[in-house]
């Protein structure tokens, strides 16, 4: 009998990570339906991105305000999550504060350190909190938050307020039996850890009888580990998932200069066989070539972008830096770089919500384009790269208008007209206008 | 100008058995619109007198294909590029300077993958080193101790990430240089970008360029630089929205440099 909590304990642990794996594994699975890209080259440079970018939150805090507190919450949720693994273990053997007898003083340091960064993390959390419900922060308040994202963006928050108060009530229920000698929690005259905030935590609960404070401190271990658990199922829903998602994220970013846009090697193999004066127009098609069923040019649906850009999608955080320095979008423009990443979200899960359903993909007669991002954002793009700039987890939103450009104009000749007008005149002439070719060197006779 | 300047072609060149120091990639905003002629030919007196041996392609230039590319239309794109890189390498040309960051970035970076390989330079990284060279000298002249402004072009500064150039220049006039609330990487396009210039914008609640304006006349300068055939055009658009002509002027900093020294 005395295993049950145990091997409850066991089949809890078990139960949430194997229903976090296999979120995962459909992440993975949704993420390879796009297009491979090789992204294997210039390891070290990537890895020093990651280590600058993710691990070092450089750009971050180029907001300083945004930036400081997002450092806390990180560092504090990334440090005290070194305590879950000894919760773990004492879960499921039934021991108290395992790590104690071998680490001796420096557990007592890292008990205090965590203590206090969960204090830390508690009021950044709160004034996170503050600035996205009571200050007015456009980037914070914009239509395309409305709904389940601005939902999503404050139960994170109560969640870590939630977390981080379990662990200093454990704390401090665990200080008091520890100094009473309960036993379970005695040490022998010695105090395991040491408590620079629980202990004023404390204080409400000295004058409660040993048996309360065991059903408190036993509560509120096993709220704070299942708590824990169910966080890590929520983040596949979320904009949360960057926690994980960042570090690949930015290891797969672009290293290339911002302005250079890809060259598409069909494109390439056309235009070269169009210029080629040797080429035979009526050669028969490489038998190879035939095989494969010809891909669309640029992208309408998920499944034409590259696996990068769903990466992408999943590691948004919705914070909107990006939408607020597009030119596009403070000028009043349908264009939100933000929101060309959520839509992207949504639509990866929908066609991922089918192949569940389905076991394998059916057309459900939608598309990104269209039924997600309509042409008049497509276009209303300047390609000034300030939303890729403002990202600090390397997202990409432009390389997506792009493709989608791409697949309007190579597949659907479909680009407004005056713009299509200007692509007649380069095509005949050699100039966005129509001055003849000829003229070109006409400047130089005004000298 | 008494003396007539002379602007040779590749051909002429090669016809003499020369090949020039560098190529002049004019572009097509720099050949044919009547404002951005005024930059191309500043930047030709500045090369006159550093002594520069340039060539231009004249009727043989053509379209760099950056608006083809920014629109989608990849095929038209890389047909451009094929073509020039077909002009270019005939000529066997290694190094271009161009006064245009969309035909700069188009030719440095997007061409090198379909056999164009050159040394890329934009014209004011080029007057920078013809200066640091001692080719070519700059005073203040009638930029001395004016207020003067500079908008990153997109394509110059965060696509390639060059913002010390064009200011070091503007501080080799003498003159105040004050920055704009965004500015380098955080610069705000100004709305030509990305084709947008060969089409309306969409519907919105003002123009790009508009906004761009005001934020440079918000610093209270004199004149705002620019380095960009098109970001000029937008800017000068802005300036004659605002009512501001003939109070506040768009310089490019080739026209600046020339002027000060009375070229
Ligand atoms: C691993 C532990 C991490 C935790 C616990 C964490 C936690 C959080 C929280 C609570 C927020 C929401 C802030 C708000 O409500 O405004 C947030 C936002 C964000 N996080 Fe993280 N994060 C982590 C890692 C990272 C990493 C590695 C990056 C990469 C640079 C990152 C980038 C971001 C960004 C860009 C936002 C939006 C911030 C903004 O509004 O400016 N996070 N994170
Ligand atoms: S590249 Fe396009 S989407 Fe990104 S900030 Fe510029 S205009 Fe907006
Ligand atoms: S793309 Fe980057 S900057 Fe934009 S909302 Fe997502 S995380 Fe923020």
């Amino acid at each position: 009998m005395e295993y049950i909590p145990q091997i409850i304990f066991a089949l809890i642990l078990i139960a949430g990570v194997g229903y976090f794996t296999s979120n995962i594994r459909k992440m993975i699975r949704n993420i390879k339906l796009g297009r491979e890209v090789d992204r294997s080259d210039n390891k070290k440079e990537r890895w020093a991105q990651m280590a600058r970018i993710a691990l070092g939150q450089s750009k971050m805090v180029r907001r300083p305000v945004a930036g400081f507190l997002h450092v806390v919450v990180y560092v504090g949720f990334v440090i005290i999550n070194i305590e879950v693994l000894e919760i773990i273990i004492d879960g499921l053997f039934g021991t108290h504060r395992i790590f104690a007898p071998y680490l001796g003083g420096v557990y007592d340091f890292l008990i205090g350190t965590f203590e206090i960064l969960a204090l830390l993390v508690l009021v950044t959390v709160v004034v996170f909190w503050i600035r996205r419900n009571a200050m007015n922060i456009k980037r914070f308040t914009m239509g395309e938050l409305k709904g389940w994202p601005k939902n999503d963006a404050n139960y994170i928050l109560y969640f870590e307020v939630v977390l981080m108060s379990l662990f200093l009530i454990m704390n401090a229920t665990d200080f008091i039996l520890q100094t009473r000698g309960v036993e379970g929690y005695a040490h022998a005259g010695e105090i395991f850890g040491s408590f620079p905030v629980s202990q004023y935590v404390a204080v409400f609960f000295e004058t409660m009888t040993d048996s309360t404070l065991i059903i408190i401190e036993r509560a509120a271990w096993w709220i704070h580990i299942v708590g824990i658990l169910i966080f890590l199922n929520y983040l596949y829903w979320s904009k949360h998932l960057h926690i994980m998602l960042a570090f690949p994220n930015v290891y797969f970013a672009k290293l290339k200069p911002k302005g250079q846009f890809t060259n598409m090697e069909a494109v390439t193999a056309e235009v070269k066989l169009m210029m080629d004066p040797d080429a035979d127009p009526f050669a028969a098609p490489d038998p190879a070539a035939m095989e494969e069923e010809p891909a669309s040019l640029g992208a309408s649906d998920i499944f034409d972008l590259d696996q990068v850009q769903l990466l992408n999608a999943y590691t948004c955080t919705e914070c909107g830096r990006c939408t607020s320095e597009c030119p596009a979008n403070i000028t009043g423009k349908k264009l939100s770089p933000r929101a060309i990443m959520m839509k992207t979200r949504d639509r990866l899960e929908e066609v991922g919500a089918v192949i569940n359903k389905e076991g394998e993909w059916k057309d459900d007669g939608k598309k990104l384009l269209n039924d997600h991002i309509t042409t008049e954002e497509l276009w209303a793009c300047t390609t000034c790269n300030a939303c890729v700039e403002a990202c600090p987890i390397g997202i990409d939103p432009l390389s997506i208008i792009m493709d989608m450009r791409r697949y309007l104009v190579l597949e659907n000749s479909a680009a407004p007209t005056d713009l299509n007008n200007a692509l007649t005149n380069i095509e005949n002439n050699g100039a966005p206008w129509p001055y003849n070719q000829m003229d070109r060197l006409n400047w130089a006779d005004e000298l | 100008m008494s003396e007539l300047i002379k602007v040779p072609t590749a051909a002429e060149f090669i016809a003499q058995g020369k090949t020039p120091e560098v190529l002049f990639w004019v572009g097509c905003s720099g050949s044919f619109d009547d404002r951005s002629k005024k930059i191309t030919k500043a930047f030709v007196k500045l090369l006159n007198k550093a002594g520069v041996e340039f060539a231009v392609l004249g009727a043989e230039e053509s379209c760099t294909g950056d608006p083809a590319k920014r629109a989608g239309n990849e095929f038209l794109f890389q047909m451009q590029a094929m073509m020039n890189i077909e002009v270019l390498n005939g000529y066997e040309i290694k190094k271009i300077v161009t006064a245009c960051p969309h035909c700069f970035n188009t030719l440095k970076n997007e061409y090198p993958e379909l056999g164009g390989n050159y040394e890329v330079i934009h014209h004011t990284s080029f007057l920078k080193d013809l200066i640091a060279n001692e080719k070519l000298t700059i005073s203040g002249g009638k930029f001395k101790g004016k207020k003067i402004t500079y908008h990153d072009p997109c394509y110059l500064g965060r696509a390639n990430e060059i913002y010390e150039a064009p200011r070091e220049l503007i501080e080799k006039l003498d003159a105040a240089l004050v920055e704009m609330k965004r500015s380098k990487r955080n610069g705000l396009c100004c709305g030509a970008g990305g084709a947008q210039m060969f089409k309306e914008p969409e519907p919105g609640n003002k123009d790009i360029n508009i906004e761009r304006t005001e934020e440079a006349l918000d610093t209270g300068a004199e004149v705002i630089a620019a380095a960009c055939p098109f970001c000029n055009t937008m800017m000068s658009d802005g300036i004659k929205a605002a009512e501001k002509e003939g109070k506040v002027e768009v310089l490019d900093i080739a026209e600046m440099i020339a002027s000060a020294e009375d070229l």
